[in-house]
């Protein structure tokens, strides 16, 4: 079983294997999503296309933020930016584990060296509407990705079902590559003309970002951007289907959705600004559910979304 | 006899769930077996991470034929009734039988089912098992519609005897059964069929899967053990961790690794939570230190390098739990000690903002009721007032660590090592850590004085605060786990002879909880205040002029809350009385299970002082107890003669007959014997009464069966003599009176 695949060497190189890997297994290697997320979840290549019974294939890098969890690039394994590694087949097909552990092979965990586990997880997104049942891959009793059947995005059953893999990719890079601190981790191949490290890119913005989001951002700004977003995304539902200008039936499911992204990602800066109590804090979540399920509501009416 | 094999092989079970779904299996499908007319000699159920697995031994090949007669109305009776007849049995007129009888011909339906071969029968019940089958959460997967707990690939079903085995054919949702399985994920990957359990089983050894749970416990025990012993350490014995592990592996491979000195200053528990919560290490502790040195990890893998990577990845991730844990431990005691003036303070003034119940206000809300409550109760268990006020104030404050935070299972331990390390006494630390204790039938009850008034306020507080707010556990639903406080309350009280005016102290309570109720709705703050002229005096009395004060100001409350308050404001005692029979309820179930009749508690219930929980239970031990002699049940009889002999008499004659029974008109010598035993009987009674001592005086009642045996055999009540009748009534009521005295004893049965 080992057929020797040669170590990573830098933290973009297990990012290339996974991407060569997915699209040899025929997903569409996207790119990531061009807003602020919290995690590769909310790429519409994931929420929306979860829905509906059209088959579906997709594997992408997304940047994802969560502002609580700045530490000004002080602690070694968590940051207010990192990436997600994400991959979403719809329908689940029936060897996706061995899929899933091909990639492990690929980036240079050896089974026969590793211990590797399946460990009940169930996953839910509250924000999103959204659940399904899986596991946290353990490699070693570390936590390397997420694997989970979705049962329900956005209040819809999904039909079929999408299986998702998430990995942490600066977490599982760290453990391949054998660094103890994120900062210290290699970016690019150490041995290149100007070797970067995960710190020499992204130290200074963890710092700057940190300070942003636990005290810079104003928040009388951030509240009323909230409600726009929210009046915007129900305001775009709310048009009738038909296009006058083009005549086509037109359903704005995605711009909707991507106002629904930006009231998520201005509740975490809220939260993280400390100015959302602990009531108030459900009632926001509440919020961002609703936009939610209407634009799956929404997307099921569109081409993409329908039932085929 | 053939035998049965079925395998149901998913991906990962979650650990949890195995030991459940093993007796569920079982008992799915030997029941539907059974229900189908076979019969078995043994089953036995298996489950590894990827399979249930059933094995039943000695199957019958086919189900007997059923032959079932069913008499219908007579040949002659009215075609409706005829037709229901035919329609209740599914058959045609032609295909009844006719029998002569007395009456004429009577029509007989004759139902014959013949018998079934097993295959086809099982086919049926296991897949009606995996169809119906009862997991805590299951889910689909793929395009098809099929449920289970994780995605199911193959059923293997087997019979098998002494000429070969044979596939039992069946699909379920596109999912054909075999004759297959598979072995290790890494170890041993492939599909190899199987002839029968015995082969099944040794194959799956061979392909590196232990297929009994029990099995792989006792090797995982084993190794973690001989590792800890070869470092002269021991392994900390958790069953709940033993048995999760054994459910996530199939080759179990025990490691142990050594936690890095930097961690090992952190509290035991903090390192055995730590790494059994996040990681599902067992804890190795060095006997010569007394301290959590090291780890035992169990790798599903039988590794190339002898687990040196994998230890060593096991290491770090521990290394950066612990170095997350550290983190929170010294920055809590940082907060812990910051102001001496005000230990705890940040966490005190944290807890302002959260909420406890929205209708019963804050966590400080709620901690400052504790306090006050625990000021009352400190002089009846020998506490200081002062120190279990100052316990109670403190003994919540790390509900705002972060170590509790992030393990919520060490509330009230953290609290100790926080309150310690801030200089407090020792009696408010150790009631920070005791005062949630006990939380179950058999764990330890606090005994420090301190611990125990804070431990009873806090109880007392949730229940009678439920009760203010109509929130009571209704049959299985009992969400606040207010059943568990009251038991909490009893074991205290009884496990430290506590002894005081539960039904006054509660009533107390339930009027602070009102005040909160209040101020949460509408009422300004202190609003019941201005109405209190005097609060003083005992408990109830002060109850009484708070629940006064609050009716007088019922305005301010808002009318959203009325509707689930005024009950409690308008008549407080009832509901009390009402929390008291709660109480009296578990006490029951509770004393049972000590081995006490629920008619004894009953018996002793039905006396004056029921809330004093102690004295209750030390009368019904007595009762108990004197029931086993043999003195008891005769006294009983004789008691209870005496009892129905006199109510009967006072019903007809609609008269009392209570006083005045004379010795001068004892006509015999048994009669005048019994007014002598019972003047001794009330002379040793009354003073063991008076001293509770509850053993004697019940010893004093049986020393009269004697004279009341010989006064039934002897005397004639009902006397034509009214005189003396009246007077053998009269010493009839003595009995009543005496024997009353200690117990109803008409409560008892038999």
């Amino acid at each position: 079983m080992s057929d020797a695949i040669k170590a990573p060497r830098s933290f973009q190189e297990i990012i290339l294997r996974l991407q060569n890997y997915w699209g040899a297994q025929g997903c569409a290697v996207l790119q990531p999503y061009d807003m602020e997320v919290g995690a590769g979840t909310f790429h519409p290549a994931t929420t929306l296309r979860s829905l509906g019974s059209k088959p579906w294939a997709a594997a992408y890098v997304q940047p994802s933020r969560r502002p609580t969890d700045g530490r000004y690039g002080e602690n070694p394994n968590r940051l207010q930016h990192y990436y997600q590694y994400q991959v979403i087949i719809k329908p689940s097909p029936a060897n996706l584990q061995e899929l899933y552990l091909g990639s492990l092979r690929e980036i240079g965990i050896d089974a026969s060296l590793h211990d590797i586990r399946f460990v009940e997880d169930d996953w839910e997104s509250p924000t999103l509407g959204a659940w399904g049942l899986g596991w946290e891959v353990w490699c070693d009793g570390m936590e390397v990705s997420q694997f989970t059947y979705f049962q329900q995005v956005g209040g819809h059953d999904c039909k079929p079902v999408s299986g998702e893999l998430t990995y942490g990719l600066e977490r599982l890079a760290m453990y391949v590559l054998g660094v103890d601190h994120v900062m210290d981790m290699p970016f690019n191949d150490p041995a290149s003309p100007i070797p970067l490290s995960y710190g020499d890119i992204f130290r200074q913005t963890e710092e700057e970002y940190s300070r942003h989001n636990f005290d810079g951002a104003t928040t009388e700004m951030l509240f009323q951007h909230f409600k726009d977003a929210e009046a915007e995304c129900e305001r775009l539902l709310a048009f009738a289907p038909e296009d006058p200008k083009s005549g086509k039936r037109i359903i704005m499911a995605h711009p909707a959705y991507d106002q629904t992204i930006k009231a998520s990602h201005l509740f975490n800066l809220l939260d993280a600004r400390g100015v959302i109590s602990v009531t108030e804090r459900q009632a926001y979540i509440g919020r961002v559910r609703a936009l939610a399920k209407k634009c799956a509501d929404a997307f099921r009416l569109t081409e993409a979304g329908a039932d085929a | 006899m053939p035998d049965l094999l079925i395998e149901l092989f998913s991906e990962e079970i979650p650990a949890r769930m195995q030991a459940r779904a093993r007796e569920d299996l079982k008992s799915l499908v030997t029941n539907g077996l059974v229900e189908a007319g076979l019969t078995y000699a043994s089953a036995g159920a298996f489950s590894t991470p990827r399979r249930l697995t059933l094995t039943i031994e000695g199957l019958t090949a086919e189900s007997r034929p059923v032959r079932e007669e069913r008499k219908g109305p007579s040949a002659t009776a009215p075609a409706a009734a005829i037709e229901g007849f035919l329609r209740s049995t599914g058959l045609t007129l032609d295909q009844l039988e006719r029998r002569a009888d007395k009456k004429g011909e009577t029509l007989y339906a004759v139902i014959e089912k013949p018998g079934r071969a097993a295959p086809a029968i099982i086919a049926e019940v296991l897949e009606a098992a995996i169809r119906n089958f009862p997991w805590p959460k299951s889910m689909r997967w793929g395009a098809g519609a099929l449920r289970w707990v994780r995605p199911l690939h193959s059923i293997l079903c087997l019979l098998s005897d002494e000429s070969g085995s044979a596939v039992v054919p069946m699909s379920v949702d596109g999912i054909a059964s075999g004759n297959t399985t598979e072995g290790h994920r890494f170890l041993s990957p492939g599909r190899f069929a199987v002839t029968g359990f015995d082969d099944y089983a040794m194959k799956l050894k061979r392909a590196h899967v232990v297929l009994d749970s029990a099995e792989r416990e006792a090797a995982i025990w084993q190794g973690a053990q001989n590792l800890a012993f070869a470092a002269g350490m021991d392994v900390v014995e958790d069953k709940g961790l033993l048995a999760e592990v054994a459910g996530l592996v199939e080759w179990p491979v025990p490691l142990m690794g050594r936690i890095a000195e930097d961690f090992l200053h952190l509290p035991p528990e903090v390192l055995q939570t730590s790494m059994k919560e996040h990681q599902k290490f067992f804890s190795v502790k060095n006997p010569k230190t007394g301290r959590i040195e090291g780890f035992v990890t169990v790798a599903n893998t039988q590794p190339a390098d002898h687990g040196a990577t994998i230890l060593k990845g096991n290491q770090k991730v521990l290394a950066a739990r612990l170095s997350d844990a550290r983190f929170f431990y010294e920055n809590d005691l940082r907060v812990a000690k910051a102001n001496p003036s005000e230990p705890m303070g940040e966490w005190l003034d944290g807890l302002k903002s959260v909420t406890f119940h929205n209708k019963l206000g804050s966590q400080a809300d709620r901690i400052a009721r504790i306090a006050a409550l625990a000021r009352e109760i400190a002089p009846l268990v020998g506490a200081d007032a002062d120190l279990a006020e100052q316990a109670a104030n403190l003994a919540k404050a790390d509900l705002r660590s972060s170590m509790v935070g992030e393990f919520p299972e060490l509330q009230g331990l953290m609290g100790m090592y926080y309150a310690r390390a801030a200089g407090l006494p020792d009696a408010v630390a150790l009631a920070a850590r005791d005062h949630y204790s006990p939380l179950g039938p058999s764990d330890a009850v606090p005994t420090d004085p301190v611990s125990v008034a804070v431990a009873l306020a806090d109880k007392i507080d949730t229940l009678t605060g439920f009760w203010a707010i109509d929130e009571k556990p209704t049959g299985s639903k009992d969400p606040f786990a207010l059943r568990r406080a009251a038991l909490g309350v009893i074991r205290l009280v009884l496990g430290n002879g506590v002894r005081f005016d539960l039904a006054s102290t509660m009533l107390l309570a339930l009027s602070r909880n009102i005040i909160a109720v209040g101020e949460g709705h509408g009422a300004p703050a202190g609003f019941w205040q201005s109405s209190i002229k005097d609060l003083t005096g005992s408990v109830a009395a002060r109850a009484g002029a708070i629940f006064a004060a609050i009716a007088e100001h019922y305005q301010y409350f808002r009318d959203d809350i009325r509707a689930t308050i005024s009950a409690t404001v308008e008549n407080p005692d009832s509901r009390t009385s009402d929390l008291l029979a709660f109480f009296h309820d578990r006490l029951k179930v509770f004393l049972k299970d000590q081995g006490i009749r629920h008619d004894v508690i009953d018996a002793c219930l039905a006396m004056p002082g029921n809330d004093d929980l102690t004295l209750l239970v030390k009368r019904a031990e007595a009762l108990a107890a004197f029931l086993k002699t043999e003195d008891g049940p005769n006294l009983l009889q004789g008691y209870k003669r005496a009892n129905t002999l006199l109510t009967q008499a006072e019903q007809k004659d609609g008269v009392e007959y209570s006083f005045g029974a004379d010795p001068k008109f004892a006509e015999t010598d048994e009669e005048r014997a019994l007014f002598a035993a019972l003047d001794k009987a009330e002379a040793a009674i009354t003073p063991a009464m008076a001293a509770e001592d509850f053993p004697a005086a019940m010893a004093a009642m049986a020393a009269l069966r004697a004279p009341i045996d010989a006064f039934f055999t002897a005397v004639q009540v009902n006397s034509d003599n009214q005189i003396v009748r009246r007077n053998r009534l009269n010493l009839l009521h003595r009995i009543r009176a005496i024997c009353s005295g200690v117990a109803d004893l008409t409560r008892i049965e038999g």
